[in-house]
């Protein structure tokens, strides 16, 4: 409790999650809604305007959340890691200055014509403010991602005499294939939480029987769109991630799996519990070779153990990795598998009148969240004991004035901002919930 | 190279503070020169679309900062922590207020947002303001490149100084006079009806304040830095940042005069800016001056980052500057014109 580190590592943890909680739902209502309003200026129908009027005031209410959670973490850079802004400031300032630039700006200028102009303007020109919209939250998702895959993965820098990292190529930092692989597992799951919210209201409108045309709606952008997001984020975009993770932490890749013996024709781990001070893994369930499989595309490939690796090197949390990377490939499978059945039902039009399916889609939505933060978990815990990978220490990274006390203090009290923020939270969508989709008709 | 991104980087906050700085001021001003409910919404209507593209510049400004001169924000963010995260929570807490408040049409809901409107506003500015303060008289940065500050002290003239004491409030209680007196002008310009009237009544007597604070605000600085203004003369800059605050006073005194009040918020915002200009060309190329001995001063030669790094920052800041002010401009063409409180379910 009185080592700094431990506050600082807590407290973005904690913050950083919070604050996902948000963007994952607004970068995925951004698509929806795109797609609502295209579909609703391609056919001309009231029912497509409606559906998306709903959705950007639940997206509205998210955004401001989002906004509001963002700006801690942006500063947190400088007040808790002040070391590492510093010796890295020259190449991740870059995408941070640039989030700022490109994507910021656009998102601030056209969510106010978003939120109150669909009476204002034009079909079209309201379109034109969710496409900024979802282009603009889609970019900010790309630059953090790219901060973060130079953290995983550094790539086009040199090491200055005074030790801090310089940018080198601007292309190699900008495009690092980490950055690419993360951004499209990433996006394609706040798709997926975007599609399960929706279906999930769908799914409770029509268990209320109220709303039964917007719910019907709901029900099918939910389902078509949950049940191509729920594949893609697995395959190609998780397989992608995996292989990047093999190749690059092939550490980390052990530590997920729980892993301590190399060996080829690796066995998959579905369940069991890994025993770090006996190194093996306890009653496990496996499928023999498949992650040789997964990791490097043939079945009889070497995959190597964590005691093949210096223990000054392994994840320190490898139980938490392991738990956390099991339930997000867990939900993974369990979302499919929902957004399929639901799927058929959908297309043999009898989704409507099974209850049990409803009821099932009414409750699944937390999947995503909790798939998504398991995910980040993953990927931050894999990435220790580095700050950035290989180059530079977590320990070293920590600002050296700031003491425990400090970090403490702040911490609780974003405990109890974040307490107030979800009350409203709750208090505000649910009401929307319960208010519905409000029908009018905009000017022509 | 070094001494572009100082100023890219102070144009930059300065573009903050004159952007963000009268939705502060309305904020301000709100509880004051908005009565009913109408009239707040009036308000709010008037900064409801900009406040969040106004912070932006905040977070552009510090992106700017990180990329070209990291050291810099490490030091100062650290050795600033409690008080940052005061900024930052003053930060959400205002930008709540703004956007849910209309959310209810109830009016217990609508007066607690508006009391914390109020509060975060007023809070901001001093904090803002204070940070100045630290900058212009020098904060213990040594060898290490880092330093430790109190929050606050006993305010005593002396003594040690904290982050919060009399000289750094007293710039802070500056900024939010300046800032409220900016609001004003604001207010004036895109509202009509009884908050304009009131806004309008408010002007003058605020620019008036901002004067004498300013002089105060001069004195105090010139007694805990005491070289600072002898930069002054030598720099051109310098001497383009002072005309430009003094053509600010003459635009916004004309203005009020002549209820030109577009004329009038225009010159307060080139007051801000000559002012902040001004404050940058003293304390060159110094961005954090320490007050252990002019060796530990980070500047923008010894705390920037390498050539290529700051070129390529150049690169996509020259591309991404011009499309910022497009958005503003497509921003203000779509609000042009006097405010109207929204209909209930239909705006700030």
């Amino acid at each position: 409790m009185g080592d700094p580190l431990f506050w600082h590592r807590l407290q973005f943890g904690f913050t950083a999650t919070y604050h996902y909680l948000f963007p994952q739902l607004t970068m995925g209502l951004a698509l929806v809604i795109v797609v609502l309003k295209a579909m609703g200026l391609r056919t001309g129908e009231a029912r497509y305007n409606d559906a998306a009027r709903f959705w950007i005031k639940i997206f509205g209410i998210n955004f401001a959340i989002g906004v509001v959670t963002g700006i801690p973490l942006e500063f947190q850079f400088g007040t808790n890691w002040a070391k590492f802004s510093h010796l890295s400031g020259g190449i991740i300032g870059q995408t941070l200055g640039m989030e700022g630039m490109f994507a910021f700006f656009l998102e601030s200028s056209f969510l106010g014509m978003l939120i109150w102009g669909e009476k204002r303007l034009s079909p079209k020109a309201h379109f034109g403010a969710a496409l900024a919209l979802w282009i603009g939250s889609w970019l900010s998702g790309y630059f953090i991602i790219a901060t973060n895959a130079f953290m995983q993965h550094p790539v086009g820098y040199t090491v200055a005499a005074d030790g801090t990292l310089q940018l080198a190529s601007f292309w190699a930092f900008l495009f690092n294939p980490w950055a690419l692989g993360q951004y499209a597992h990433n996006m394609i799951a706040a798709a997926v939480t975007g599609s399960f919210v929706v279906a999930a209201i769908g799914a409770f409108w029509t268990l209320k029987g109220i709303y039964p045309e917007q719910a019907r709606l709901n029900l099918r952008v939910g389902t078509i769109m949950g049940l191509i997001f729920s594949v893609l984020v697995a395959f190609p975009t998780g397989d992608l991630q995996g292989k990047l993770v093999a190749k690059y932490q092939p550490i980390t890749l052990a530590a997920m799996e729980g892993r301590f013996e190399s060996g080829p024709r690796a066995a998959l781990t579905l369940v069991g519990q890994p025993n770090v001070a006996q190194r093996r893994i306890e009653n496990p369930i496996q499928l023999p070779a498949v992650l040789s499989f997964i990791a490097y595309g043939s079945f009889s490939s070497d995959v190597k153990g964590l005691l093949e690796f210096p223990e000054d090197q392994w994840p320190q949390n490898i139980e938490l990795l392991y738990y956390a990377f099991h339930i997000m490939a867990g939900l993974g499978t369990i979302m499919i598998a929902i957004m399929g059945l639901s799927a058929l039902l959908l297309w043999k039009g009898r989704l409507d009148g099974n209850r049990t399916m409803l009821w099932v889609l009414m409750l699944a939505f937390p999947f995503p969240y909790i798939a998504t933060t398991a995910g980040w978990a993953v990927a931050e815990f894999g990435r220790q004991p580095w700050l950035i990978y290989g180059v530079l220490r977590t320990v070293d990274g920590a600002s050296p004035t700031v003491n425990a006390g400090h970090t403490a203090f702040t911490t609780l009290g974003f405990a109890g901002i974040f307490v107030v923020l979800s009350v409203l939270w709750l208090f505000l969508v649910g009401r929307e919930i319960s208010h519905g989709p409000v029908s009018h008709t905009p000017k022509a | 190279m070094e001494m572009l991104w100082f100023w890219l980087v102070s144009v930059m906050v300065a573009i903050y503070v004159v952007m963000d700085g009268f939705d502060f001021g309305a904020g301000i001003l709100h509880l004051v020169v908005a009565k009913t409910n109408e009239e707040r919404r009036e308000v709010l209507g008037a900064i409801g679309p900009l406040w969040d593209g106004n912070e932006v510049w905040l977070l552009a400004g510090g992106g700017s900062m990180f990329l070209a001169f990291p050291k810099v924000l490490a030091s100062g963010f650290s050795g600033f922590y409690l008080a940052i995260w005061l900024v930052v929570w003053c930060l959400m807490l205002r930008g709540i207020s703004i956007e849910f408040r209309s959310h209810l049409q109830d009016g217990l809901w609508r007066h607690f947002w508006d009391g914390t409107f109020a509060l975060s506003s007023v809070l901001l500015p001093v904090l803002f303001g204070a940070a100045l303060g630290n900058v212009l008289r020098g904060v213990p940065v040594g060898a290490s490149g880092y330093f430790e500050m109190a929050l606050w002290t006993d305010f005593r003239t002396g003594g040690v100084p904290g982050i919060l004491d009399w000289y750094t409030v007293l710039i802070g209680v500056f900024a939010l006079v300046t800032v409220a007196a900016h609001g004003a002008l604001f207010l004036a310009w895109k509202t009509a009806g009884a908050v304009h009237e009131r806004a309008k009544g408010l002007a003058l007597g605020l620019w008036g304040a901002v004067l004498l604070l300013w002089i105060v605000a001069s004195y105090a600085t010139s007694v805990v830095n005491p070289g600072i203004f002898q930069r002054l003369p030598q720099a051109p800059l310098g001497w383009a940042a002072c005309l430009i605050v003094l053509a600010g006073l003459g635009l916004v005194f004309t203005g009020i005069k002549r209820e030109r009040f577009l004329l009038a918020f225009l010159g307060s915002g080139a007051f801000i800016l000559g002012l902040l200009a001004a404050s940058a060309a003293c304390v060159y190329p110094v961005m954090l001056r320490s007050t252990l001995g002019p060796q530990f001063d980070l500047t923008a030669l010894n705390a920037s980052v390498g050539r290529h790094g700051l070129q390529t920052g150049l690169v996509w800041w020259l591309i991404g500057f011009p499309i910022a002010l497009g958005y503003l401009a497509i921003l203000f063409r779509f609000h042009r014109g006097k405010v109207k409180a929204a209909g209930e379910g239909e705006g700030y």
